[in-house]
């Protein structure tokens, strides 16, 4: 999730798409994945590479990558839709691709950036989730039995007290910054003429596009992966209420997916007779009449066509001699005598 | 697909049955052609020639690459493996190393085939009753006797379906005979092969007369036009045309070929009758690029027909957006009822209809969309061959995007079957345009090539694609001068009559050998002779330009301009509006001036807005007399929007959508009747209705307006203070009133405050 919306936050979308492309990488198919980015940073008119997003600056590596897809974009991204994606609370309509589709032997890897404070994350510069709210969204993903096993990651100024309310079990947490520090950029590029990347980001990138799908890389080396020398924040993690040790937990448990594949040597012969197989569809029924095409401009059908009278009137007349009764029915009633009482 | 639980029932007694036939026949672990093969020959009593006849007829069957249900599968897939796995096994089986092992799948040597049969055979002599009836039926003699398998026929057309295990072997042995016979129709030259063939050869006939009606039922046309627009830039326009026989909407069809399944269901699902998408960013500058194969305005635009048998129209149309949304990656599900509009004359079925009732009608536009990699890979994913060859493998997102205009479109209707329109095919057209500007990004020059823009060659057609051209628009602006020429020579040259207007196009079809003959790709290049004099940019017959007027954030004018420039022939014009809720028309200002008069639409529909739940809804249609510009006036209000209605950025400004023209220009040169399956694509969406005037349909420029907007800090101040106030008066006053007093007990102090009143009291002074 990116939570970021304007030009000058192009470092965030960076950020996300970082993550995605190295998830991506290892094994993760795009059905599996629920991208968030607030702004259009690749196709901006400001870019001046439309349809790239470079996280390195001598522009070697474009996260944008050629077949992105992204679920929620620009306004689409607000706390409401969000909190609705991770407890499943969505509109029956919704399409699968902006659906998380997880159950209880799930393993969720959260990652988010924007711009954040002391409990909060700003979405879209003009609302907030607190972090009181996201830790009940994950108990209750944890009690829909929405997940297996959560990981946090957020790359935000403060970002530790993001992570502080949690209360769910299974869950382990990872910030950029401790509570009273910002995160900072890296990476300023003066074509783009914005930096490029935040650094916790940037190095979590570096490590992990050193990972591969086979890789025996645990937890622990990725909390190690930023030192305050480099990051200038300190970077934190939580892990209290995970119940394996993070030195048992691979990297690839969260980013990578290794599909099984078996392979047999039975001969299998895939025919599927087509013409035998098209024969068994009805017959397309024949129109008695020749179809046709409709006119595209019929100005004269246009002309004369009558407006649909929705709520029927009574014709004027009638109205006019209704009143014309009443009036009648009242002198002959009254007589003219009683006029005085009307004037 | 799951079975039913007869089905299951019923797969289970014939895996029973197929267990047992195989420990009856000894034939080893199951290698399915083999025994099929034997089965389907079995009767006809020539078993040494039948499997000369028809191994290779159902080796095409499974695995020709033309005739699979998975188009690229072939191409992973070992040709001929089950047999040669046959005769292997068999070989292995029964330690008899007989016959060499096939080449190429063709037996060569009889031992092992007959082998091979005579095991078979033996089962098939255990159970003839079973065998003799099923293998004629499947033979196509429709008149069999069934007198004991007739509860066994719903099961045979049931192996049809796909599954793994015993079924397949029986499924194969349903689809031999007739295999024999495609096999046969294709390579009439292998019947001499045997002598046996004189027994089968009437039934084979028989069967390849039935075959034909199986012609392929789906076709893909691909086709790129680049065309230089006068102003100096290239437009690339692609069309990929997905036609298939086949009645979609009634949901009979569950078996895709070219045609996606996603839109495919999306169609049959949801009733739709005709869907018209387009992503566009960018706007098509009719002035100077002239008139536009096809137009579409920026951000997205939905327009629907649904069958009339859609009782729901809105409930499909908002189920429809959202899978859409979920499709393309766009945000469509931002349409709903306050950007959705049913027009009543602007939009007509581009595709069969037998009424044009606009009930069944949705159109939405939302000018905001921003198009990128995002629409464009799924987009992408619809194609037969994805962008691994064909003409897709020029639409890379970093090249196409770095233009001026990018459309991309889908757009799906039914079309007529054949010249005597009395069925319905269904077509899939998905449209690209871009143009680039090749004069600023070439120095000066406009020279270009295939891999300047695209910055890719073209190497070879899409291997579905049944016809796959690049067509390049040469027409001379005067006959004298040769001004350009295109390079490598072009197969051949096509002359048509667009929008009004002969042009001249060269033709590279992809198709013919002697394209890729000299070099291994094609760059088409196109180089100017000289320089071009750009004083005379010819105009457009129709042209039009729109803008807001006005000051101050309280009313405002939209104007609209529409041009006229044909110099003597006058022409109707419908001018559809939408206008969304939060900018108030007023009707009354309404001005049509053409000319320095008032000219009097002939049809006026106008639906107002209501607030937050449908926009304006304003058609015209418009006589424009010849050479003249017409002038439409109408002025609005600005309401003020809830807090929370606002956008992230609202300081950016509002979108009112294109308005939309739709004309009937007349055309320069009477317009001849094409055969539409002959002619290129990019002459052939609208169906044309008369020689003498042509249907186009434009955009004007979306409109961007400033609404009062809050400064958002404010309510936050707000908040802050009345909550200070509330805290300080309010609450001290509650404090105030709800406290009990009690009067407290004067204690009387400490031991030397005592003893100090007492000094006190003695001394008359008044105690502390």
């Amino acid at each position: 999730v990116c939570t970021s919306r304007f030009w000058f936050n192009y470092r965030h979308v960076a950020n996300t798409l970082s993550v995605y492309r190295s998830v991506k990488r290892l094994g993760i198919p795009d059905s599996h994945i629920v991208l968030m980015l607030a702004d259009d940073m690749a196709c901006n008119p400001r870019n001046p590479k439309p349809a790239t997003v470079f996280s390195h600056k001598n522009m070697e590596l474009n996260v944008y990558g050629d077949d992105v897809e992204v679920d929620y974009r620009s306004y689409e991204v607000t706390v409401e839709n969000f909190l609705r994606v991770l407890t499943g609370r969505i509109p029956p309509s919704t399409p699968r691709s902006k659906r998380l589709l997880s159950d209880d032997r799930s393993n969720i890897l959260i990652y988010m950036t924007g711009h954040g404070g002391n409990g909060f994350l700003k979405f879209q510069d003009s609302e907030e989730i607190t972090n009181v709210e996201l830790a009940d969204a994950f108990e209750q993903m944890w009690q829909k039995r929405r997940y297996n096993e959560l990981l946090f990651i957020i790359d935000t100024c403060q970002g530790a007290s993001m992570y502080e309310r949690f209360y769910s079990p299974n869950i382990m947490a990872l910030a950029s910054s401790q509570v009273g520090e910002d995160s900072l950029s890296h990476q300023p590029d003066l074509g783009i003429g914005v930096h490029l990347m935040d650094r916790y980001t940037f190095y979590v990138l570096e490590f992990l596009e050193e990972i591969h799908p086979a890789s025996q890389t645990n937890m622990n080396d990725l909390f190690q992966v930023c030192p305050k020398s480099l990051c200038v924040s300190t970077p934190g993690h939580r892990t209290d209420l995970f119940q394996r040790d993070p030195q048992n937990v691979l990297i690839t448990d969260f980013f990578g997916s290794v599909r099984k594949v078996e392979i047999t040597t039975e001969t299998i012969s895939l025919d599927r007779d087509l013409a035998v197989f098209e024969s068994k569809l009805p017959k397309d029924e024949l129109a008695t009449e020749p179809l046709k095409y409709a006119e595209q401009l019929p100005v004269a059908q246009i002309i004369h066509q009558k407006p649909k009278q929705k709520d029927w009137h009574p014709p004027g007349g009638f109205i006019l001699g209704l009143w014309a009764l009443i009036i009648m029915v009242f002198f002959k009633t009254y007589g003219i005598k009683h006029m005085k009482h009307i004037f | 697909m799951l079975p039913s639980g007869k089905e299951t029932s019923r797969r289970k007694g014939e895996q029973t049955t197929a267990g047992r036939a195989e420990r009856g026949s000894h034939a080893g672990d199951g290698c399915s052609p083999c025994r099929v093969l034997v089965q389907g020959k079995a009767l006809q009593g020539t078993p040494g020639e039948g499997l000369w006849l028809v191994a290779p007829a159902v080796r095409r069957l499974v695995f020709d690459p033309s005739r699979s249900r998975f188009p690229l599968l072939p191409l992973l897939a070992q040709p001929a493996q089950g047999e040669r796995g046959c005769w292997s096994r068999q070989r292995r089986n029964h330690e008899e190393p007989s016959g060499s092992p096939p080449q190429n799948g063709r037996p060569r040597s009889q031992p092992g085939g007959s082998r091979c049969q005579m095991l078979a055979l033996g089962r098939a002599r255990a159970r003839p009753g079973r065998l003799f009836p099923r293998s004629r039926r499947g033979a196509g003699s429709r008149p069999a006797p069934r007198s004991r398998s007739s509860a066994r026929r719903p099961r045979q057309r049931k192996t049809l379906r796909p599954r793994a295990g015993p079924g397949l072997r029986r499924r194969v042995s349903m689809a031999t005979p007739e295999a024999a016979a495609i096999g046969r129709k294709r390579k009439p030259a292998e019947g001499r092969e045997g002598a046996g063939m004189a027994a089968v050869l009437p039934l084979l006939l028989l069967l390849a007369a039935a075959g034909p009606g199986r012609a392929r039922r789906d076709a893909l046309r691909e086709e790129l036009l680049l065309s230089p627009l006068p102003a100096g830039d290239v437009a690339a326009t692609f069309q990929f045309r997905t036609r298939w026989d086949a009645d979609l909407p009634r949901g009979a069809v569950s078996h895709y070929r070219l045609f996606p399944k996603a839109l495919g269901r999306l169609v049959a699902a949801l009733g739709v009758r005709e869907l018209h998408l387009a992503l566009t960013q960018g706007f098509w500058r009719t002035r100077a690029w002239g008139q536009p194969p096809l137009q579409a305005p920026a951000g997205a635009e939905l327009w629907v027909w649904f069958q009339p048998t859609v009782t729901d129209v809105d409930k499909a149309w908002k189920e429809l957006s959202n899978i859409l949304s979920g499709i393309f990656c766009a945000s469509l599900n931002f349409i709903d009822s306050t950007n959705t509009v049913t027009p009543t004359a602007s939009f007509k079925p581009l595709g069969l209809a037998n009424g044009t009732d606009h009930h069944l009608l949705r159109y939405a536009v939302l000018p905001r969309e921003v198009v990128c990699t995002e629409n464009l890979t799924p987009w992408k994913k619809l194609l037969p061959c994805g962008s691994k060859a064909g003409l897709a493998v020029l639409l890379k997102a970093e090249r196409l995007f770095h233009s001026s205009y990018h459309s991309q479109a889908v757009h799906i209707r039914p079309i007529c079957r054949d010249a005597s329109c009395l069925a319905v095919s269904w077509e899939l057209r998905q449209t690209l345009t871009v143009v680039f500007d090749t004069f600023s990004s070439g120095q000066g020059k406009k020279d270009w090539s295939l891999f300047k823009m695209f910055s890719r060659t073209l190497t070879d057609a899409c291997p579905l694609a049944s016809q796959s051209k690049v067509y390049v628009d040469i027409s001379p602006k005067n006959k004298e001068k040769e001004l350009l020429e295109v390079t490598p020579p072009p197969t051949s040259v096509h002359e048509a009559i667009v929008q009004g207007d002969e042009r001249t196009y060269a033709v590279y079809d992809l198709l013919s050998p002697s394209l890729f003959n000299t070099s291994r790709s094609l760059n088409v290049q196109l180089k100017w002779k000289r320089p071009q004099d750009s004083s005379e940019l010819p105009t457009p017959i129709l042209h039009a330009q729109r803008y807001v007027s006005g000051y101050g954030l309280q009313t405002g004018e939209i104007s609209t301009l529409i041009y006229n420039t044909h110099p003597y022939r006058a022409f109707p014009v419908i001018l559809l509006e939408t206008v969304p809720w939060y900018l108030r028309l007023y009707v009354h200002t309404l001005t049509i001036i053409t000319k320095g008069k008032e000219n009097k639409p002939s049809y006026i529909h106008y639906q107002p807005a209501q607030d937050r739940r449908r926009p304006h809804l304003l058609e015209m249609l418009i006589q424009l007399p010849a050479n003249s510009v017409t002038k439409i006036t109408i002025q609005f209000e600005r309401a003020l929007l809830k807090w929370t209605e606002y956008t992230p950025d609202p300081n950016h400004g509002f979108y009112i959508s294109s308005s939309v023209l739709s004309a009937l220009v007349p055309s320069v040169i009477a317009m001849k009747d094409v055969d539409v399956e002959q002619s290129p694509l990019f002459t052939s969406l609208f169906p044309s209705s008369d020689g003498s005037s042509y249907f186009m349909r434009l955009y004007t420029e979306p409109l961007l307006v400033n609404l009062p907007t809050p400064d958002f800090s404010m309510p936050y101040n707000v908040i802050c203070l009345t909550c200070t106030v509330v805290a300080v008066c309010y609450g001290s006053f509650y404090n105030l009133l709800t406290r009990t007093f009690h009067v407290e007990e004067p204690s009387r102090g400490g031991l030397a405050k005592r003893l100090a009143n007492i000094i006190r009291k003695f001394r008359g002074v008044p105690p502390l």
